[in-house]
């Protein structure tokens, strides 16, 4: 009973737990449908990659997972949220893309600088948007979502101007590789998880992590504590502009082209969701990453069983609110509440 | 703070037609001589050129011939969000250059319906000659169509329709259904050829609800239903590549082995599945055993056709400018333009084998792809 508890109470119980009945569904589908129960969850190595639906929520759900890595920070440092982050994607892939196209654009085959090269560039310029959303949240004190706008509708338009309004295509499988396969694993899922990971080393081995929930929880009581609270938000932007653009690389190396008006097209709002699927709270303060990529892979998961399922593109938005409206709601404090007074009143009567 | 912004681009672009009208200055008297035919068709000609003298007058000092000769042509164009598009907006400014005797004012509305009806308005309140407009929605025309109508300035409409309101002279655009009609039919006639007795296809849709979807999934299901092929799936791609590419990703997973004809209803979605069917180790084109069509044939997606990657491609004319400046030349004579006119679209495939198909008791040429016939592609 104790152990059961102890789980139920761990932060990260619900985000799984709402995986696991999104998977569900799956289990029953095919069932229903007289395939084997494992059909969704089939890894196969075909072709010498990995195969399966399994596999396509990893690959598939990486940009957003990159997404909310920055949206975490920037959610818990300056209670607000990031929403030029879908348009910052698509400026950085069209900037990494005219890089690489050259002179060749918009119908490039060969690389006209190298592949790091137009990569770093995209970053370059994921950063800079990120210092500038920070700069205008830390030091000039605009509230994030007003301070976001700016960039969320000028940052696509941007990168539309860039690509002379056509899509940009870089058909090279060097380039290719960043969305596509390295040996038999997806790029994209190497790169969620790398990642992740020097985010998680970062926060945990250094004070960042503290500072980023002290700067978040009070910002006037971590400054006179001494810690430079706008340092640590514009920061915190910063990473989130880096991740948009690491996000947009993928993006576009996935279609080997940067499609201004459709890459990171309301992937804003699928970060901000995953934050708060991840159970965290979108007043600032404390937060729990590995909460967000599940969420992050929720969302993707979601989306995946909308396919498995064959539910026409119509009436999947309505699908996808019933579920995340069942999530948000499991987790509200107060259906909480109602379910801790239900248990305790069991444990009264099994008394 | 939005009229002011407005004012600002009233400002821009009035100094945008002042300079435009400079700039055209030295081709002036060619075209003024070509388009004097046509001002006798054309009462308010003088009366707009005196109205605007006071605007006007550096360009006019400059090419006095020019004013009050060249037609003046406003176009509301939807937005750039695809090859098709910016093909369609080239196309209309090569046509209605200032060498054709035109004056183009083109207004790129962004897919925002509101911005497109404040362009036409715009239109009507710089009165301009004629007015083109590619619909972002098809509703909510009546009222700015009758202010057209009451200012004496024919609209014509391309690509996109308008359903509730008649006042507008022509309609020029493609339809849909025909090209889902000559999908079927190349795929029956092709399928014949070649042996291949059982259908099993997959379709990927675009967006939902856009006219073009409706009219190609119509149309090749027509046909599907008439040859008893089986349409395993059909879900929408969004009319891009990533939508593509997660389309038939996932179509690889649930119809491995199953299927053996992919449609997808634009270019950018047939280079998404193809990476999708890469990936997944399916063979496709010519020499593999997945059937791969696309529509929209924009040069890329002929140039696969031509390489025998895709099967064949079906046109979606994006060159309405051509056939609207015939209407306005028609307008201008005195004579009546047809209310609907289709523009002549082509069937692009890879090998030789189909010559021709019928298509609504029409025959109609299947075009075997060359490189002439990729070098002589418009877009």
């Amino acid at each position: 009973m104790s152990n059961i508890k102890k789980l139920t109470k761990n932060q990260l119980f619900l985000p799984i737990f709402c995986m696991f009945l999104v998977l569900c569904a799956n289990i029953i589908y095919d069932v229903a449908h007289g395939s084997p129960f494992y059909n969704f969850f089939a890894v196969s190595v075909t072709n010498g990659m990995l195969q399966g639906r399994l596999i396509n929520i990893l690959n598939r759900g990486s940009e957003i997972a990159i997404l909310a890595i920055g949206m975490t920070l920037v959610v818990s440092a300056s209670a607000g949220t990031d929403i030029s982050v879908g348009s910052v994607m698509s400026l950085c892939a069209s900037v990494c893309c005219v890089l690489l196209a050259g002179a060749a654009a918009p119908q490039a085959t060969e690389l006209a600088v190298p592949l790091i090269v137009g990569v770093l560039g995209g970053l370059i310029i994921g950063c800079v948007c990120g210092a500038f959303n920070g700069f205008l949240v830390a030091n000039l004190n605009i509230q994030p979502m007003v301070a976001t706008l700016i960039l969320w509708s000028a940052a696509r338009a941007i990168g539309l101007l860039l690509c002379n309004d056509l899509i940009v295509y870089v058909r090279n499988d060097t380039f290719a590789v960043i969305g596509g396969y390295v040996g038999i694993i997806p790029t994209p899922i190497i790169i969620a998880v790398a990642c992740v990971a020097i985010t998680m080393l970062v926060l945990k081995k250094t004070a960042m992590g503290l500072y980023i929930q002290s700067v978040g929880i009070n910002k006037k009581a971590s400054r006179i504590a001494g810690l430079n609270s706008q340092r640590i938000i514009f920061l915190c932007y910063v990473l989130c502009g880096l991740c948009a653009g690491i996000a947009g690389i993928v993006g576009a190396s996935r279609i080997t082209s940067a499609d201004s008006n459709n890459i990171g097209l309301n992937y804003e709002l699928d970060a901000i969701l995953a934050v708060a699927l991840g159970g965290n709270s979108l007043g600032g303060g404390k937060f729990n990453l590995i909460g967000s990529i599940i969420g992050a892979y929720t969302i993707q998961a979601i989306t995946t069983t909308m396919y498995n399922m064959g539910v026409s593109a119509a009436v999947t938005p309505v699908f996808k609110a019933v579920v995340v409206i069942v999530i948000v709601a499991i987790q509200a404090p107060p259906v909480r509440a109602f379910f801790k007074k239900l248990s305790a009143k069991k444990g009264v009567v099994n008394a | 703070m939005k009229r002011k912004l407005a004012l600002m681009m009233v400002a821009a672009m009035t100094m945008a037609s002042v300079v435009g009208c400079g700039g055209g200055s030295d081709e002036a008297a060619p075209a003024a001589a070509e388009t004097e035919t046509e001002a006798p068709a054309e009462t308010e000609a003088p009366a707009e050129t005196e109205a605007e003298a006071p605007a006007e007058t550096e360009a006019e000092a400059e090419a006095p011939a020019a004013s009050g000769d060249v037609i003046r042509v406003g176009f509301a164009q939807v937005g750039h969000e695809s090859d098709w598009r910016t093909a369609a907006t080239q196309s209309a400014q090569t046509v209605f250059s200032a060498e054709n005797g035109y004056e183009l004012s083109f207004v790129d509305c962004d897919n925002d319906s509101a911005a497109q009806l404040e362009a036409v308005r715009n239109f009507i309140q710089q009165d301009m000659d004629y007015i083109i407009i590619d619909p972002i929605v098809s509703t909510g025309w009546d009222a700015v169509l009758t202010e057209c109508e009451d200012a004496g300035i024919p609209v014509v409409v391309i690509d996109r329709t308008i359903d509730d309101s008649d006042k507008y002279v022509s309609w020029v655009g493609s339809d849909f259904k025909v090209e889902g009609l000559a999908c079927g039919e190349w795929l029956a006639a092709y399928a014949e050829a070649k042996g291949i007795s059982e259908i099993n296809a997959l379709v990927i849709e675009g967006s939902t609800g856009a006219s073009a979807t409706i009219g190609r999934t119509e149309g090749f299901k027509e046909i599907a239903d008439r040859e008893g092929w089986t349409i395993l799936d059909s879900q929408d791609g969004d009319f891009t590549e990533a939508g593509g590419q997660e389309v038939m990703e996932s179509y690889c997973q649930s119809y491995a082995g199953q299927f053996n004809v992919v449609i997808c209803q634009n270019d950018n979605e047939a280079y998404g599945a193809m990476t999708a069917m890469d990936a997944a180790g399916v063979t496709y084109g010519v020499d593999g055993d997945v059937i791969i069509v696309s529509f929209d044939s924009n040069k890329p997606a002929v140039q696969l056709v031509l390489d025998g990657k895709l099967n064949a491609t079906f046109e979606c004319n994006p060159l309405a400018a051509p056939t609207v400046d015939e209407v306005i030349k028609q307008l201008a004579a005195g004579e009546t333009p047809e209310k609907e006119i289709y523009m002549a679209e082509a069937w692009l495939a890879s090998e030789d084998i189909v010559s021709s198909i019928t298509v609504n008791g029409e025959e109609q040429p299947i075009i075997h792809v060359t490189d002439e016939v990729l070098a002589n592609r418009a877009y």
